[in-house]
């Protein structure tokens, strides 16, 4: 393809994307914003301090998580973050819901950014929006009764409500994840993994939220328990109107469960698309890696696509494309400049300059 | 004669509050060269099966019956001493976390020239020309520098290929893999599935590969056995299983998986969750979660509830279920009705 061919292709690509994004905005319920966030890992102001050829200078480094994520969710929808681990997934679901500050970026919720927020003025929010962790083992307290667990969400965002209605509404959602609410007096070492985390969702939904953050729900739990959890996930999305954050790493779970998936790496968003585009016509080299990988039942001999190397620290973030050092289509553009997401004709969003150039 | 054979095998924990049987009646054989899946959820007894075969299991655990032949060798009769010079050299074993795995204060080089010297009379030069050979089998780059790296300077993947090695490094007859690709990203697991493949396949190594990721068991098993609370429920050729399952304890596993229903659709879930070892339900260890038995009126049958059931052949599989020619026949009829 020669140059002014690909030009005019990328101009049509941009415009595009302008529209489709204003529309995005226009219905979506959580919008992220080129959001970043790094950890330090030097420590404070006197273990930075080294010496360095005669001088006492300040050495900081940083690992950085989230490197300009731009998410929309949208009312309703499943969306899944899926990637292997160190690719930042957690890291967007805990800022999402402020258990972290972002380093640079915006959060907005409906239309009102919540990133710089107080944790008083947040609290409305939090009621909006409740989170699931990945492991029922440590996300219950100890020394709490179930019910003592299920009701501090409810006296902490209705202060108004009697005992009885509080009570009330804590049968009530027992009984709808599936625990007998006579079970209310015990504590969380007397249930199975399946049964804590069923209580752990009871807990998230309990102050009934609209969008629910769930970190790797099912991952700690057995082959016959996870059909069972994610069952119930589905059909509270069905029946309370939920809209999801998924993470995961299980690309099996996201396909029958997810509306949209987002694949990242190293910090990136690499692809984003429907759940059955993503799965039918992976564009990224690296989504196509990644499924090539899933185990199936059906074929006898795998035949995956084998990545060259490993995933590089995000101490020291590769310049240009974070993937190029294992992707067999790396160039030079590559190596020097950071793809940005673009619009296929079929919604698809990749970031990649093999995609656009029609390398693959 | 088959290379292994596990014969009625029995464990017993001995606790203060009784007796736990964490095995029953377990027996399966192990031919040369050939590889065998253990699947099953946690608790099942997977891991202690394999544990028992080289009497890893520490106390309170004790073998009370059954006996374990490995090429004529009694390996359950056999002293510490004796035991010591199969365990590792002809039988090699693959843990599930590869960083709890690897010593963190000896080099990976002293760690795998260790191991040569205490099997066989070598000089360390020799062994460690070994290492490196084994090293590069397992596709590492630069095995050199490798060898004088500790295990906190390699990466998950890395580690358990160097595990891989180390499991090869005695040119063993059967490697026992634990999980071994459970704490690993899928991308790493499907590259060290495959080169476990690979090297078994061209050494001739039987391979025991005890999973709960029946996908992984279906690409790298020719035999399967699926364990349930202590027991074998079904064995047979994975293949065959796979595609038709007769336990419904196994047919509830594979229809469980999000790959066999429609997306969006609701999970085929099995009720319940697997019954305490220390508190067994009578009969079929699995019948208060068996959605067949359920089915004929609501109650389950008087065999489900107080016998519990013997293998019987059906198809290519051995299976251990009162029901099985009941759901055949159904099936049957269904067949007819058809055609």
């Amino acid at each position: 393809m020669n140059a002014t061919a690909m030009d005019l292709k990328d101009a049509n690509l941009e415009s595009v994307d302008t529209p489709t994004q204003n529309e995005e905005s226009a219905d979506s319920l959580l919008q992220i914003r080129n959001l970043k966030k790094r950890f330090s890992l030097s420590g404070d102001f006197l273990e930075q301090l080294r010496f360095k050829g005669g001088k006492l200078i300040r050495h900081r480094e940083y690992v950085h998580a989230i490197n300009g994520v731009n998410l929309d969710i949208k009312r309703g929808e499943a969306l899944c973050v899926v990637g292997e681990s160190g690719c930042g997934k957690s890291t967007v679901a805990r800022t999402v819901m402020g258990l972290l500050t972002p380093t640079a970026g915006e959060i907005s919720y409906a239309g009102q950014r919540i990133d710089n927020l107080s944790s008083r003025e947040l609290l409305p929010f939090r009621k909006r929006m409740q989170m699931i962790f990945q492991n029922p083992y440590a996300s219950l307290n100890p020394r709490m009764t179930i019910q003592q667990t299920l009701e501090e969400p409810l006296r902490l965002h209705h202060p108004d409500w009697n005992r009885l209605k509080v009570q009330e509404k804590v049968q009530e959602v027992m009984s709808s994840v599936g625990i007998d609410p006579d079970w209310g007096k015990r504590f969380g070492h007397e249930f199975s993994g399946g049964q804590r985390q069923r209580i752990a969702i009871a807990r998230a939904l309990a102050v009934d939220p609209e969008f629910i953050v769930a970190d790797e729900p099912i991952s700690a739990l057995d082959v016959s328990i996870q059909a069972q959890v994610l069952n119930l996930l589905m059909d509270a999305q069905r029946d309370r109107n939920l809209t999801y954050l998924f993470i995961t790493h299980d690309l099996a779970v996201v396909e029958h469960f997810g509306t949209r998936v987002a694949v990242m790496y190293l910090g990136t968003v690499c692809e984003i698309a429907t759940t059955a585009t993503l799965f039918n016509k992976p564009r990224h080299p690296y989504t196509q890696a990644l499924l090539s990988a899933i185990p199936r039942l059906e074929d006898d001999r795998p035949q995956h696509i084998r990545l060259k190397g490993e995933v590089p620290t995000p101490v020291n973030l590769p310049s240009g494309c974070v993937f190029h050092g294992r992707c067999p289509y790396a160039n030079t553009r590559c190596r020097q400049e950071i793809p940005t997401l673009v619009t296929q004709l079929d919604g698809t969003r990749v970031a990649c300059h093999a995609v656009e150039e029609n390398r693959l | 004669m088959a290379l292994l054979e596990v014969t009625n095998l029995d464990l017993r924990f001995g606790l203060r509050q009784g007796e736990v049987r964490a095995l029953r009646d377990v027996s399966f054989t192990l031919e040369r060269g050939e590889r065998l899946g253990i699947v099953g959820e946690s608790g099942a007894g997977k891991s202690v099966a394999a544990f028992s075969l080289l009497n890893l299991v520490g106390k309170p655990g004790f073998i009370a019956g059954g006996s374990i032949t490995f090429d004529g060798l009694e390996l359950n009769s056999m002293s510490e001493h004796a035991l010591r010079k199969v365990r590792g050299n002809r039988i090699s074993m693959i843990f599930q976390d590869p960083m709890m795995t690897l010593n963190p204060v000896l080099s990976i080089g002293e760690q795998m020239v260790e191991c040569l010297k205490a099997h066989r009379r070598i000089s360390s030069k020799k062994a460690r020309a070994i290492a490196l050979d084994k090293l590069q089998q397992v596709q590492i780059p630069s095995p050199e520098t490798r060898l004088d790296q500790y295990p906190h300077e390699l990466s998950g993947g890395m580690r358990q290929r160097i595990i891989i090695a180390i499991a090869l490094l005695l040119d063993p007859d059967i490697i026992i893999a634990d999980e071994p690709t459970t704490a690993l990203d899928v991308t790493i697991q499907a590259e060290i599935m495959a080169l476990l493949l690979d090297l078994c396949e061209q050494h001739n190594v039987g391979l025991i590969l005890i999973t709960h990721d029946l996908g992984v068991v279906s690409q790298v098993t020719q035999r399967m056995l699926v364990m349930y609370a202590g027991r074998v429920i079904e064995q047979g050729l994975t293949r065959e299983i796979i595609n038709d399952p007769q336990h419904p304890y196994t047919q509830g596993l594979i229809n469980a998986l999000p790959q066999m229903a429609t997306p969006g659709e609701r999970l085929n879930q099995i009720r319940g969750s697997m019954p305490s070892l220390s508190n067994l339900p009578n009969g079929c260890a699995f019948h208060p979660r068996c959605d067949f038995i359920n089915k004929a009126n609501g109650e389950p049958r008087p065999a489900c509830v107080q016998e519990v059931p013997e293998f019987v052949d059906s198809g290519n599989c051995r299976v251990a279920c009162h029901m099985v020619a009941e759901m055949q026949e159904d099936r049957r009829l269904k067949l007819e009705e058809i055609s």
